[in-house]
């Protein structure tokens, strides 16, 4: 495969996967158990999440490692099994690919909010993704994706911990912006621009934005990004906002919603296009094919 | 009434040690503990909660005040045992099972606690058997539970259902960002409350009977 940083160059967009969460639920992960068990306990089943991303389109597919990080595994008591957790995942996501879309491992929050505020220690968190960093690219991991973050000294510290810990992969990091009547911040506090600007300074190649909205949202959030960043962008979006109807929880969005949006997508510059929460196989078809009919950036 | 005032503005701007010495000297020149709480801690909390609420604040300055409330109740708590303020019962708080969050749930407890309640917070990832133990063990006339995922809002039904199950007299309350009125109204709850303000309202009806 074309390194992706590359492709970008050359104008490609790239199409990612959809949401993991809703899909290993289907696939038999009981409430309160960590998603991150089932790359030891039923790696079969991680492998037919990756292989229906990678039929539906998607040119990467995210490890199931979101809460893989040292921290977040603490928290179940299962620190000590940070390595084959970590392993297994790239592992599957490999078996399923094998090498037609890249292997992108997931980082998200480690769980801890930082001092002052919280209990999380900086040294902890950095040598924390570090580790976990460590393992997904000896693994053999292809990109690094920090997802989900609010808070942008936490994400600076993932960030960082890949260019040091993984140095010849290419870094993308999306924060979750909510609306407010001041405009986009994080639940931290952190602005569009501070992102674009902090994740950049931190090494990020790619810079964007995931989770949090539904697609409409995610264009006015990816035009505010492009004003202030000179970096290919990248925009996860939900499907919509979450309702509970009759006690069933239910994305809104659908697949043709989603795709109606990405000639606005990119538009505002956005070259990495996927999903986020409540987002399927259909949704990421949908998307592939909507990319493949917009006129070539550039 | 300036130093109340103060005590609520320095709590809004997390400062956890002028809310400390201003509890203490409005102690010390014989300010009832209960108007240092309700007119200071407590209003100073309600101020923060609405900012929050709109998003003039972040979370960092929630989580600072938070340790400010901390901080003043920390003086006042065993003033308003000796001045005899009955408590106003007893409250089982927690997040459902598999919810990590907790920080607003930590909220609602801090202002329960603030407003006489005797708290007993099970922390989070907490399974509906104990919850339901833990009301029978200490007589709690309300169980609050907290939920900030879609996922794990079904979680409280399931306490709703054991709790009738076990003929427990105790009531519960239900909160948390992608909760509603409907919503606790569909699984059965006997009350829902949008912030930790309103919560503890809530609570005190439920505690009464209401
Ligand atoms: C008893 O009666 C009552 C009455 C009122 C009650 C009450 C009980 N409980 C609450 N209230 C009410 O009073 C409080 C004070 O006003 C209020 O409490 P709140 O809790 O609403 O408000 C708090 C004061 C502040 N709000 C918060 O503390 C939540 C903030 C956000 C950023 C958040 C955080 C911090 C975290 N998270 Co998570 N997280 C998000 C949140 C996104 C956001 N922008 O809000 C949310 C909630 N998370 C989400 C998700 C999906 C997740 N999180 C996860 C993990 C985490 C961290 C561990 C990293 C961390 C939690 C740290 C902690 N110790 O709590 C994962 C799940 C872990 C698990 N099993 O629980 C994970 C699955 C993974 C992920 N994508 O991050 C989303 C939920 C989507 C949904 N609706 O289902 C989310 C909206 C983020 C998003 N952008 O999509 C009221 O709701």
């Amino acid at each position: 495969m074309r390194p992706l940083l590359e492709r970008l160059a050359a104008g490609e967009t790239i199409v990612g996967d959809g949401a993991w969460g809703t899909m290993l639920m289907a696939r038999g992960l009981r409430p309160g158990v960590p998603p991150e068990t089932l790359n030891l306990s039923s790696p079969e089943a991680i492998e037919e999440v990756a292989a229906l991303y990678l039929d539906a389109g998607a040119d990467f597919i995210t490890t199931n490692t979101f809460g893989g990080s040292p921290l977040r595994l603490r928290a179940y008591g299962l620190e000590d099994r940070l390595e084959p957790i970590n392993r297994a995942a790239v592992e599957a996501v490999r078996r399923a690919v094998g090498g037609r879309a890249y292997v992108a491992a997931s980082i998200g929050p480690c769980g801890h909010v930082l001092k002052p505020y919280g209990d999380g220690d900086p040294d902890e968190i950095a040598g924390g993704y570090a580790r976990q960093l460590e393992i997904l690219a000896d693994a053999g991991a292809d990109l690094v994706i920090v997802e989900t973050m609010t808070d942008l000294t936490e994400a600076r510290l993932a960030v960082e911990a890949a260019r040091r810990a993984a140095p010849d992969l290419p870094v993308m990091a999306t924060m979750t912006f909510d609306r407010t009547r001041r405009g986009f911040f994080t639940v931290m506090g952190v602005t569009i621009a501070q992102a674009a600007e902090g994740l950049a300074a931190a090494g990020a190649d790619i810079v964007g934005s995931n989770c949090g909205n539904g697609i409409e949202a995610m264009v006015e959030i990816a035009r505010e990004l492009r004003a202030c960043s000179e970096r290919p962008l990248a925009i996860q979006a939900n499907a919509g906002l979450p309702e509970s109807r009759g006690g069933a929880v239910v994305y809104p969005e659908t697949p043709d919603v989603l795709a109606s949006w990405v000639p606005a997508l990119l538009a505002a510059g956005v070259r990495v296009i996927g999903g986020c929460c409540g987002t399927t196989p259909d949704h990421v078809r949908a998307l592939r094919a909507a990319v493949a009919a917009a006129p070539p950036a550039r | 009434m300036d130093l109340l005032k103060s005590i609520a503005e320095s709590l809004e701007h997390g400062d956890d040690e002028r809310v400390h010495a201003l509890v203490t000297e409005a102690v010390a020149a014989g300010l009832p503990a209960g108007d240092v709480l309700n007119q200071g801690l407590i209003a100073g909390m309600g101020v923060v909660g609405e900012q929050f609420r709109l998003r003039e604040i972040f979370l960092p300055d929630v989580l600072l005040a938070a340790r400010a409330m901390y901080a003043g109740l920390d003086v006042l708590k065993p003033l308003l045992a000796r001045d005899g303020v009955p408590t106003a019962g007893t409250v089982v708080i927690g997040s459902v099972q598999g919810d990590l969050h907790d920080i607003g749930k930590n909220l609602v407890g801090i202002m329960l606690k603030g407003a006489g309640f005797e708290v007993v917070d099970l922390g989070n990832d907490v399974a509906p058997e104990r919850f339901v133990d833990a009301a029978a063990r200490s007589g709690a006339a309300v169980i609050g539970l907290s939920a900030l995922l879609t996922t794990t809002m079904s979680v409280m039904k399931d306490v709703v259902d054991l709790v009738k199950a076990r003929g427990l007299k105790a009531r519960v309350i239900v909160g948390g960002a992608p909760v509603s009125e409907a919503f606790a109204k569909d699984i059965g709850a006997d009350a829902y409350g949008f912030d930790a303000a309103n919560a503890v309202d809530r609570v005190k009806a439920l505690a009464a009977g209401a």
